[in-house]
């Protein structure tokens, strides 16, 4: 337990700053969809309610997992969508012009 | 008791490797308008290949009802993904409930499975996964009903609210270190549950409308940290990963937005915003006002040659994006210079002006930020503020009793005019009165956004025929 923690928190840290330094360069007229993405992106922890749902360890674990899965999976669902959505509404005046 | 979550055949970890590195590569081509699109590829990409990855788990029994919550979250998903952008605040509130939902449920889940045999760090970073966890659902879900506006948006206050909160807190805190010590205490689990769950509806309770781009941005952090801290109890790479980046990113924001609002670091950690709004209830004398009809500003508008409109949380209100870019387009055709001045705080979540203004096709290279386009007030002839108010109060410069004194604002009484589009004189939101309102140069056009928009459209339409 006590290597795999200190891996964790080398990779928690490591990836901390990735995140801090690639957001710092996203333009503010975006942050609405960064927002959505990461919403998203967040929903990963459906791998943990799928390994719960799977394994159908308890009744509890089970009923938990699937109300997870129905969660995360929406946001996954939704914020892709939306985010795509916001996305294809940005257009640039230049190209219009040449 | 998954132990091969850890080590895991090899395949499953390249497949959560290669996930890793998609999520981080969908972040960073979402820096600017043209790479973006790929950057939801990416993200997509790499989720679906997490998802096999785990589907190939070693000791998976019921794959059935994993597809059957798949299919029901996707229809639940759909229609989330296809509100109107002017819910868009509501909607991402939501979905950070439900984010923060699946995390508190898998915790709990896997806290009744293994307890009472729990190291005392697996048991701390679980009840960190489910406290912050629990604020964030009950927290959530006030500030998405507030933007829905079904709950009261004025923030309600009491005396001691701050000590009841973090007494709240504490007792939470207590509760898991006791757990980390008595891992076999199962019935004071469902008591820092309810409690992390009752103090994030006491959190947001104190919080107004205008505070909203903070909040959201905060309770988005904190979803992502109790995120990661689930990946350190199942002992998954790719969960601590995606929660340190969702983390990372609520964090840059809510820093971004209470320094957009001159509020300090601490203030924004400990939630104590929101305040200030309530403070703040002076006399109103009656001062003369210059107000001008749709022709007058009409006029005004095609005799300039540079504007500047100032779009804030009212246009979204009055629905008014598409006659504002009609506005647009009017000008533009007689040679008018028009952009738009965007301050971080404008509307009721991060970036929520340039994705209204995107819907209703304005180009974003015409879309400004506040400190792009700040230096170039002195050279604008009309600002044109459309529902936007405190953050044009040059109050925040100039008078130190004011609550918003010292916030960063947009600087358009520099510019030769201003025009305010304003339904009455009562005061904005927070209650502050404007003096940008009283100066010689001003004109307080009078009436609904979205008409008088449209009433000046059709003068200058009227006027080029």
């Amino acid at each position: 337990m006590g290597v795999s923690l200190i891996d964790g928190l080398f990779v928690f840290m490591l990836a901390g700053f990735i995140g801090f330094e690639v957001i710092k360069r996203i333009s503010p007229l975006l942050h609405t969809p960064l927002m959505s993405i990461t919403n998203a992106l967040d929903a990963i922890a459906v791998i943990g309610a799928i390994v719960l749902v799977g394994r159908h360890e308890s009744r509890l674990s089970f009923i938990l997992g699937m109300l997870a899965i129905i969660a995360a999976t929406s946001n996954i669902v939704g914020g892709f969508l939306i985010t795509d959505r916001m996305l294809k509404m940005f257009k640039s005046s230049r190209p219009t012009k040449s | 008791m998954n132990p091969e979550f850890a080590g895991g055949p090899l395949l499953i970890q390249i497949l959560y490797l290669a996930a890793s590195a998609l999520f981080i590569l969908a972040l960073k081509w979402m820096n600017a308008p043209p790479t973006a699109r790929r950057g939801i590829l990416a993200g997509e990409t790499g989720m679906v290949l997490a998802i096999v990855g785990t589907l190939l788990q070693h000791g998976m029994v019921d794959y059935k009802w994993i597809l059957v919550a798949l299919v029901i979250g996707s229809g639940i998903g759909v229609p989330l993904g296809l509100v109107q952008m002017t819910a868009v605040p509501q909607r991402t509130a939501l979905s950070h409930a439900f984010g923060a939902f699946c995390v508190t449920l898998v915790g709990t889940a896997e806290f009744y499975l293994r307890t009472p045999k729990v190291p005392g760090f697996m048991m701390s970073v679980l009840c960190c996964e489910v406290i912050l966890g629990g604020l964030t659902v009950t927290g959530s879900l006030m500030a998405a009903g507030k933007l829905q506006e079904v709950l009261p948006q004025r923030p309600i206050t009491y005396t001691g609210q701050n000590v009841v909160n973090l007494s709240l807190l504490a007792v939470a805190i207590a509760i898991a270190v006791y757990l980390v010590h008595n891992p076999g205490a199962t019935h004071l689990y469902p008591f820092m549950v309810g409690i992390s769950l009752v103090f994030g509806v006491m959190l947001v309770i104190p919080i107004g409308g205008a505070d909203m781009p903070t909040v959201i941005s905060l309770l988005n952090s904190y979803a992502g940290l109790s995120a990661a801290a689930m990946g350190f109890v199942l002992n998954n790479k790719l969960l601590i990963i995606a929660g340190a980046l969702d983390g990372s990113s609520g964090f840059i924001l809510s820093v971004i937005m209470s320094k957009a609002m001159n509020r300090s670091f601490t203030n924004v950690l400990f939630g104590a915003f929101g305040q200030v709004a309530a403070s703040s209830t002076t006399v109103q004398e009656a001062r003369p006002v210059k107000s001008a009809s749709p022709e007058e500003a009409a006029g005004i508008l095609a005799a300039a040659s540079k504007v500047v409109i100032v779009p804030g949380y009212g246009m979204a209100v009055a629905q008014a994006q598409h006659k504002v870019r009609e506005l647009f387009d009017a000008l533009s055709k007689r040679g008018v210079d028009v952009r738009f001045a965007i301050h971080p705080v404008a509307g009721r979540m991060p970036g929520h002006m340039n994705v209204l203004l995107a819907e209703a096709d304005v180009p974003y290279d015409r879309l400004m930020e506040m400190d792009e386009i700040n230096g170039d007030f002195p050279q604008v002839d009309v600002s044109l503020i459309i529902g936007a108010n405190d953050v044009t109060n040059p109050a925040a410069k100039t008078d130190t009793s004011s609550p918003i004194y010292g916030m960063p604002i947009l600087d358009v009484e520099k510019s030769h005019n201003v025009m305010v589009i304003k339904r009455s004189m009562n005061p904005g939101f927070a209650g502050i009165d404007n003096p940008l309102y009283y100066m010689d140069r001003t004109l307080m056009l009078f009436g609904d956004a979205k008409v008088f928009v449209t009433n000046i459209v059709k003068e200058l339409s009227g006027a080029h025929a």
